[in-house]
């Protein structure tokens, strides 16, 4: 689904990514760590297409991304849930929109999608919150919603860009839990964080598989966490 | 074809989500509502400017086209002898239709807007005028003039294409005007509508971005703001075009007499022609927006 060939990024400066050849297995949990500024927003956004590599080819679904059309480009994005590490919420409308924008942009909303909605937002824990604009949340509100978001369209990848970032440690074992349920519906997950402790939890939990970006590379880390 | 087709039930269908998506940025509600109020009105008024001179050019084609007058000036005792004779003369020219000597009633009929209706016409040493009409191939009016100055010496021949072609050419030019300033309006319209998008877009660019990556095709986003942009450019333009029309209607209505001054109301149903002018602002503010969202947007993936 996600396949990356040889491939390196750069902001125009030097190479901030380079010689990266990877192919998410379908089903698998992924993490994605590396210190800040290492690369992982940008490692995530040429994953989902946002960025297309500078050398080498990312293949989406089997799409060429230096192929694809504007077109292509939305569809995909529509079979790719995204957790953003800023959220990027719509601030004018309420949270049950925000989080039906997936299928309202894509002419889906009808009735049943909307049923799913709530069921989506009870999952997260969120229904009694649904009428609230986002600058009302807290941090982990924000969070789950942004989870809900990613996931209304039944994607087949789940990529979760610091889920946990600005959130306690509890809520941190929530919305990993919620990634794991994700995961064992048979999704594919990854999620790039640096909080080792939670890295170490979901060890415990599900078989995960880190991959570190070090010196421009990202490699499959060893048994040492 | 079929995207045209689909953009435009779109836009009268109408996609309520599409719209929620894009808060309403207030000054560009405004811009573009009074920009096409005030265009469209300026146009009610290029566009009865245009159709009058039309009027004018065509009443004076038709009037003056295929008729010429014979103007007698003689002593009174020798007008009766005079007239007689230029018509003989006019009864064989080839090319000549029918000609026929004014009465005085009608002759005062054509001096009253001067002189007033009770002008006494007979006691008056005014000149005789004969009504010629032409055959549609006309006359040979140089020869004519030759066999006059011979015959008739008190005779003057109009053939009114002096009075005829730079009144024509006048109001050809008027008209011709009119249309220039109808289409300088839509183009300052378009281009007032384009700040106003482009202000709309750029104050809202996070909405564009957060769309674009929830998969949002461009369209969609094009549409949620030319569907915006094109009912505003519309109502305006109604109200312009509805204050205008009435503004027209309440000028000094027209009388025979009274020229081209008072002709500038529309007549018959010729107001019919304001229903474009809405449609025509709408156009221009679909277009207008379109290629503002679409320059946008190839700004963001
Ligand atoms: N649009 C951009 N233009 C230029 N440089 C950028 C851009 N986005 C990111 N960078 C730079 O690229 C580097 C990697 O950024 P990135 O956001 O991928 O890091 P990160 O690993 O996600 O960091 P963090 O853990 O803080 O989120 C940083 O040095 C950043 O300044
Ligand atoms: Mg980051």
């Amino acid at each position: 689904m996600i396949e990356l060939d040889n491939i390196a990024y750069s902001y125009g400066g030097g190479e901030l990514l380079s010689d990266i050849t990877l192919s998410l297995q379908p089903g698998s949990f992924y993490f994605l760590t590396g210190p800040s500024g290492a690369g992982k927003t940008t490692f995530m956004k040429l994953c989902y297409g946002a960025l297309t590599p500078t050398a080498g080819s990312a293949r989406l679904f089997g799409q060429d991304v230096r192929k694809m059309t504007r077109v292509d480009q939305a569809n995909t994005r529509r079979r790719i849930g995204v957790v953003h590490q800023d959220c990027q919420f719509l601030d004018h409308l309420p949270l049950n929109e925000n989080v039906a924008l997936p299928l309202t942009v894509s002419g889906k909303d009808n009735l049943e999608q909307v049923s799913n909605l709530k069921e989506l937002l009870a999952w997260v824990g969120l229904k009694n919150r649904a009428l609230a604009l986002p600058p009302e949340l807290s941090g982990g509100e924000r969070q789950r919603a942004a989870l809900a978001r990613a996931v209304i369209m039944s994607p087949d990848v789940v990529l979760a860009d610091e889920p946990t970032g600005n959130v306690d440690w509890e809520m941190s074992q929530r919305l990993l839990q919620l990634l794991i349920e994700l995961n064992k519906m048979g999704k594919t997950v990854l999620i790039a964080t640096h909080d080792m402790n939670l890295i170490r939890t979901a060890k415990s939990k599900v078989q995960a598989r880190v991959l570190r970006i070090a010196n421009r590379r990202v490699q499959l880390a060893g048994a040492d966490l | 074809m079929k995207k045209i087709i689909a953009s435009v039930s779109g836009l009268i269908g109408g996609n309520s989500q599409a719209d929620k998506m894009v808060p309403p940025t207030g000054f560009t509600v405004r811009l573009t509502l009074f920009a096409s109020g005030a265009m469209a009105f300026l146009a009610v008024f290029a566009l009865a400017l245009s159709m009058a001179s039309g009027r004018l050019a065509q009443r004076w084609g038709d009037e003056l086209a295929h008729s010429s007058t014979l103007r007698i000036s003689a002593p009174v005792e020798q007008i009766a002898a005079q007239t007689a004779a230029a018509m003989q003369v006019l009864s064989t020219t080839p090319g000549i239709e029918n000609a026929r000597p004014m009465s005085s009633a009608e002759q005062r009929a054509l001096l009253s807007p001067w002189f007033g209706p009770d002008l006494p016409v007979e006691n008056l040493p005014i000149p005789q005028l004969i009504e010629i009409e032409e055959t549609s191939g006309g006359y040979d009016a140089a020869g004519l003039r030759l066999r006059l100055q011979a015959e008739v010496p008190g005779a003057v021949l109009d053939d009114h294409t002096r009075w005829r072609r730079p009144l024509q050419q006048a109001a050809g030019r008027l008209r011709l005007l009119g249309i220039l300033s109808i289409l300088l309006i839509a183009a300052v319209t378009g281009a007032i509508i384009t700040l106003a998008a482009n202000a709309a877009l750029s104050a809202n660019s996070q909405v564009i971005r957060v769309l674009r990556l929830v998969g949002a095709q461009d369209d969609y986003i094009t549409m949620a703001f030319v569907r915006r942009f094109t009912l505003r450019a519309l109502t305006g333009a109604a109200v312009g075009t509805l204050v205008g029309f009435i503004a027209v209607l309440l000028l000094p209505s027209a009388q025979d007499n009274a020229g081209f001054l008072t002709g500038l109301g529309f007549s018959g149903l010729s107001f019919l022609w304001l229903f474009p002018l809405p449609i025509l602002a709408a156009l221009v503010a679909f277009f207008a927006t379109g290629a503002a969202a679409r320059r946008t947007l190839s700004e963001f993936r």
